[in-house]
């Protein structure tokens, strides 16, 4: 990776998508890294599109990522991952979710959600990982679990240790109760075995 | 909420720039704090209300939170006022008069410019209120610098009595970066000091003012030539030098590492000496400022040869990405396609997603009814229900400023041409927005008897920015108890008559549709007063979600033109009528995983086929593949 690493996390207003960018964050600062997040969220409260940037290293300027520039693209959701297929860098890498998360616009009949995501993806040229965040949650008995699924994919393909990184998101549990920091423990471990099982049979 | 124990002095933080000025203002010992809620501004206020030892408010409007800031300050307590650029403009009165008398305790203005237009319905460039007011302009680039140019600018609005503009964009009030905290040190205000030649701003007193305000922009000016806020980097590739300010800052040095920077903190009065200098470093001088061409031309006339807007936007933010290819054609030079990686930057095409309401949302009812009638031109304002512009409702004609729907209407009612002689007016406007700046309008258009039906959406909240607590609602800044408006009342005091005022609720569809069908055909004033919570608040309660029975669907679509986001088209269909005519099907489902049982949808549904969701059996742990797209 350069000097800068480019952590770019897509998804829609309300998924948590800028709560797992910041939670990075505070692993990469925790390893002495400085760091910004930005995000172009309009009214993303709203069911918008939300992207955030993540940057960390020894110093960072912008805070923007620049089209072409990302290292790893986390998707919480199909067709935002297809979206920003522009933000990655060659080589870099995307880590999706496959869910699909309609929009009023598609449902009116205006637009039309891409059939298949994944193979537009692919037909880039661009290395991508899928898998099912959603029902992962939902297996371990609650969807808003999604959200440390999703870091656990992400877990592996950083410039530093999973364990800091799972530090950080139990952080957020500490006052919770253990019954929480399992359930969080063993869905960021799904997440990590997600990607884990996903590129092994790419290989 | 409760204070919070403050993070100890010398902390290293991950802040955004709102929580960065928000501290800053509180170890500068602020004593008021005021504002309006407003993207991107809102979380300074926010935060400041968290810290203990100061008042904070939520006002009414921007002008009132700057002239409550500006009372504290003539009574010598240093005050805080922040908000978004459009509501600059609104505080603006106060503004052009507050530079006449000066402060006593120091007052900084943060105003956050929506630079890209996030969330905001104009563009504009709050670096021109401080040559406008004559008052200086600080630039943060950073969250450190927020925290510190906010520490800096009480310390200067002391020194000069002047009021100071802490300016910030979306790229600073949102981007969160690493702080090194301090030491809060109190601040003892000495009382207010009558001195009517100073505070009683009557001509004969303010005409002795404005040659002072010369003279302070003079010695600001000499103060900015020597700042340590204003930095030359020297650089080694001379061939082109920067002066910039703010994020542009960020940018230029990421794309151009090697080159000479003035970067300006204490951009106005702009140190023209030090802009000369750098000039003579290098063969080309490039102004990179976002948005307006401010200093680029103040230093033209001043006879410096710099280019700036000829070869960059005048529009939105700027990037890396941007300036890169600008420069390069500056230079003559060509730039590979991506000079990154040599990776594609040709986005895919994915359908648009623009911000929708949300599930249950109130205002549903209101603009399905209002898409329901005919004949209406429909005058709206700014907040969440300003979505009712978009689909599927196309139920708003247009929005322009705070509280300006009520004078739209009333102009449209007394300018109709003779294609709108049988339109019927109508306008729509929030709790908060009526508040803020609507409730003049409605006085105007009962004053000069307008034929406008006014819906006034009280949703107890300032919904757009995050669910603020207003007048509306009986709450205050903390959520504890505060006097509680009475819409109703309210109205009915600015001349509406009593049989025009009618409270509905919104999600009893047949009321709401006759009280809007009658109430269009009264040639007065009326006002529909809407009375359910925003969804994302804690006055709103949850009932039983709702499903659809599939065999009962018939794909009539009623359902769909509510435009609630938990409805969702399983397939699509046509059939032919007996009429002949051929109509789309549109067969649904609901995802009761998010539904909470409005009961908006049903109202329309021709065939009764929504009914309680009922849970099939202990399925949540699904199979994989069992989940539904």
């Amino acid at each position: 990776m350069s000097a800068t690493t480019n952590i770019l996390v897509v998804g829609i207003g309300g998924q948590g998508v800028m709560t797992a960018t910041e939670i990075l964050a505070e692993a990469a600062i925790a390893l002495g890294h400085d760091a910004k997040k930005t995000e172009v969220a309009g009214m993303a409260q709203r069911g918008g599109v939300v992207s955030s940037h993540l940057r960390f290293g020894d110093r960072v300027l912008s805070p923007q990522i620049t089209p072409g520039s990302a290292d790893v693209l986390l998707g919480f959701e199909s067709a935002e991952a297809m979206r920003w297929q522009h933000m990655l860098r060659k080589g870099g890498i995307t880590l999706m979710n496959t869910a699909r998360l309609v929009p009023p616009v598609v449902e009116l009949g205006l637009f039309e959600y891409p059939a298949d995501p994944l193979g537009e993806i692919r037909k880039t040229g661009n290395k991508v990982v899928a898998f099912d965040a959603t029902t992962i949650a939902e297996e371990l008995g609650d969807i808003r679990l999604g959200n440390t699924v999703m870091l656990g994919a992400i877990a592996d393909h950083l410039p530093f240790g999973a364990e800091i990184l799972l530090d950080c998101v139990l952080k957020r549990f500490a006052r919770k109760g253990e019954k929480l920091l399992e359930l969080n423990r063993r869905a960021f471990a799904a997440g990590r075995a997600a990607v884990g099982a996903a590129e092994a049979a790419l290989a | 909420m409760a204070a919070v124990m403050p993070a100890p002095a010398a902390s290293r933080l991950l802040l955004s720039g709102n929580e960065a000025v928000a501290r800053a203002v509180w170890e500068a010992g602020v004593k008021v704090a005021a504002a309006y809620p407003g993207t991107p501004a809102t979380e300074m206020l926010e935060v400041v209300a968290t810290y203990p030892d100061l008042y904070a408010e939520w006002s009414v409007n921007e002008k009132v939170s700057l002239e409550v800031a500006i009372g504290a300050a003539y009574a010598g307590s240093r005050a805080f006022c922040c908000m978004k650029h459009v509501g600059m403009n609104v505080a603006a009165d106060a503004l052009m008069t507050l530079t006449l008398t000066g402060v006593c305790g120091g007052l900084v203005i943060a105003v956050a410019d929506d630079v890209g237009l996030s969330s905001s319905q104009n563009e504009q460039d709050s670096r021109y209120w401080g040559r406008f007011a004559h008052v200086p302009v600080l630039e943060p680039a950073d969250s450190q610098e927020a925290y510190a140019m906010t520490l800096a600018a009480y310390e200067l609005s002391e020194r000069f009595q002047v009021p100071v503009i802490l300016r910030m964009t979306t790229r600073i009030n949102h981007v969160k970066s690493l702080v090194t905290v301090g030491e809060r040190v109190a601040h003892a205000g000495p009382g207010f000091r009558k001195d009517p030649a100073r505070f009683v701003m009557v001509p004969g007193n303010a005409g002795k003012r404005i040659p002072l305000m010369f003279q302070r922009d003079r010695d600001l000016r000499a103060l900015a030539e020597t700042s340590p806020l204003n930095v030359i980097e020297p650089g080694r590739d001379r061939r082109v030098g920067f002066i910039t300010s703010g994020p542009a800052y960020m940018h230029v040095k990421e794309a151009f590492p090697e080159a000479p920077v003035l970067k300006l903190g204490f951009s106005h009065p702009a140190p023209f000496a030090r802009c000369r200098e750098l000039a003579a470093l290098v063969d080309q001088v490039v102004v990179v400022e976002e948005v307006e061409p401010l200093l680029e031309t103040e230093l033209k006339a001043q006879g410096l040869a710099v280019v700036g807007k000829e070869i960059l936007p005048l529009q939105g933010e700027l990037s890396p990405a941007v300036l890169r290819p600008a420069i390069a054609r500056l230079l003559g030079e060509t730039l590979p396609e991506n000079a990154v990686s040599g990776a594609s930057t040709v986005a895919l095409p994915v359908f648009p997603r623009p911000p929708t309401m949300c599930v249950a949302c109130p205002h549903l009812g209101v603009y399905y009814t209002l898409s329901q009638v005919r004949n209406l031109n429909i005058s709206g304002d700014i907040g969440c229900y300003t979505l009712g512009a978009g689909h599927p409702w196309n139920a708003l004609d247009t929005c322009v400023s705070m509280g300006a729907s009520m004078g739209i209407a009333l102009g449209m009612d007394k300018g109709r041409g003779e294609a709108d002689k049988d339109k019927r007016v109508v306008a729509v406007i929030g709790d908060s927005t009526f508040l803020h700046m609507g409730m003049q309008g409605l006085l105007d258009m009962v004053y000069n008897k307008g034929n406008v039906t006014v819906l006034l959406l009280d949703n107890r909240a300032v919904g757009m920015t995050g669910g603020q607590d207003n007048p509306g609602n009986g709450r205050d800044i903390h959520g504890d108890d505060a006097p509680r408006i009475d819409f109703a009342k309210l109205v009915s005091a600015l001349g509406v008559r009593d049989e025009r005022i009618h409270v509905v609720n919104p999600y009893e569809l047949p009321v709401l549709f006759k009280t809007i069908r009658e109430e269009v055909k009264v040639p007065e004033v009326s006002v529909i007063i809407t009375d359910q919570p925003c969804v994302l608040i804690k006055d709103y309660h949850k009932l039983k979600p709702y499903a659809v029975s599939d065999d009962k669907c018939t794909g009539c679509g009623n359902c769909v033109d509510v435009g609630c986001p938990a409805i969702h088209v399983t397939r699509r269909g046509k059939e032919v009528k007996a009429s002949g005519r051929e109509v789309d099907l549109a067969f649904v489902r609901i995802d009761s995983s998010v539904c909470t049982g409005c009961g908006l949808c049903l109202q329309p549904c021709a065939p009764k086929a929504i009914e309680h969701y009922v849970p099939s059996a202990p399925i949540q742990f699904a199979s994989r593949g069992g989940c539904q797209a």
